[in-house]
């Protein structure tokens, strides 16, 4: 079980929940296991053929996944996974 | 004492009144290449032509201006506020310029661009976490003034009526002139919102026929960096929903794919926030027989270093 970080934005859509604990062997199926908890989300992170949208930006640690193993890094059970929102609005 | 302080005050004044001519009077850029269709004309506002490079030197210089005319603001004070990069930008410029100090609280994961730049004009930053975008800036400003309210202005930019009457003085009747009083549409993002109900309720009073569209991004997260998603955010205490005739939204991959077209044809190298404008702007011109479309470019893409490797790439 890898814990993902879910950032402000997007609590509306897991019942507030900050932090959901998502089972799977990399980043995407992660992702995947957590829009499956909470389908709303699959709009906001997925695009029509089910990858994550381009432009979110999802770490491991403290690392950018675009700097490892992009969707197909791999995730351990404490693993903490943190997607960032946009720096939005002035 | 009061002498003293008075000279400073009007010394102050007279800087204020110098630095506005850099504000504002933006050229309107008549885009011919990105959208072609007769009897309709499309149009931009090239916002980063002006002091501090963005959109942001309109709301920033007026909230200032403001603030030291009604003697809340001088040199012994600091201008707080949050910001996700521009606005901050701008304070800090007019700031430096002024001689008054600026603590900008930002989210950290703001990209190393803004931080520099921001560094570079002598502000102050106090970083957010990335998880809570600029509202968890803005709860910080509130908590850093509550604690100090003394040794800070708090500017506010959410819900300065300031932010939106610098649009309304300025922006709408430049419009107005530049397109000798033919625009029939008004196409902008919502981010603070103050460009959109600014320069709706100017234009508006002007000439109540003209139509203004808001646009918003289409899902929570996105890449339009100074858009917010109202749905999602916390919305700011100046906009006003009911001065929208058409709401519109607007993808990521929309605005992502008009910054290289609008570079290769028309010679202008956007920022995704000025790019989803244009990518809404077209949306409207396309329903229009005939029309005048003028939409804002808010900076241009020398900051997105990021997003510009992304794309090219």
């Amino acid at each position: 079980m890898s814990k993902v970080i879910i950032p402000t934005p997007l609590r509306k859509f897991t019942a507030q929940t900050a932090t959901v604990e998502t089972s799977g062997a990399t980043v995407a199926e992660a992702v995947q296991d957590l829009t499956d908890q909470y389908p709303d989300l699959r709009k906001h992170l997925l695009d029509d053929t089910g990858k994550v949208r381009s432009f979110i930006r999802i770490f491991v640690g403290d690392e950018d996944i675009l700097a490892l193993n992009r969707e197909e890094t791999v995730v351990e059970n404490d693993t903490v996974i943190s997607i960032v929102p946009a720096i939005a609005g002035g | 004492m009061s002498l003293v302080k008075n000279n400073t005050d009007i010394a102050l004044l007279e800087r204020i009144n110098t630095l506005e001519r850099f504000i504002g009077n933006t050229p309107l850029f008549p885009l011919q290449q990105v959208f072609q269709k007769e009897g309709v004309k499309l149009y931009a506002k090239l916002e980063w032509q002006q002091l501090g490079g963005s959109v942001k030197a309109r709301p920033a210089f007026n909230i200032i201006k403001q603030a030291v005319q009604s003697g809340v603001l001088d040199t012994g004070k600091k201008l707080l506020d949050a910001s996700s990069g521009n606005t901050g930008i701008a304070y800090a410029t007019i700031g430096a310029a002024l001689g008054i100090p600026v603590t900008i609280v930002i989210p950290e994961n703001a990209s190393e661009e803004r931080k520099l730049i921001l560094k570079s004009l002598g502000a102050e930053l106090v970083y957010t976490s990335r998880f809570d975008a600029t509202d968890g800036s803005q709860a910080k400003a509130k908590e850093l003034f509550a604690e100090a309210p003394d040794e800070y202005y708090y500017a506010d930019q959410y819900a300065n009526d300031a932010n939106w009457q610098a649009h309304y003085h300025s922006t709408a009747n430049e419009v107005l002139q530049q397109t000798q009083g033919e625009i029939t549409h008004f196409v902008t993002g919502l981010g603070t919102t103050g460009t959109f109900v600014g320069t709706t309720r100017g234009l508006k009073d002007l000439n109540p026929s003209i139509q203004s569209v808001a646009l918003h991004p289409e899902t929570a997260l996105h890449g339009l960096e100074g858009w917010k998603h109202l749905g999602t955010a916390q919305v700011p205490n100046i906009y006003d929903a009911t001065l929208a005739d058409k709401n519109l939204t607007v993808t990521t991959g929309d605005g992502y794919d008009l910054i290289r077209l609008t570079a290769n044809t028309e010679g202008l190298l956007l920022s995704p926030s000025s790019a989803a404008n244009l990518a809404g702007a077209i949306e409207v011109a396309k329903e229009l027989d005939h029309g005048v479309v003028v939409t804002m470019f808010p900076d241009n893409a020398e900051k997105y270093g990021e997003v510009l490797r992304q794309i090219i790439n």
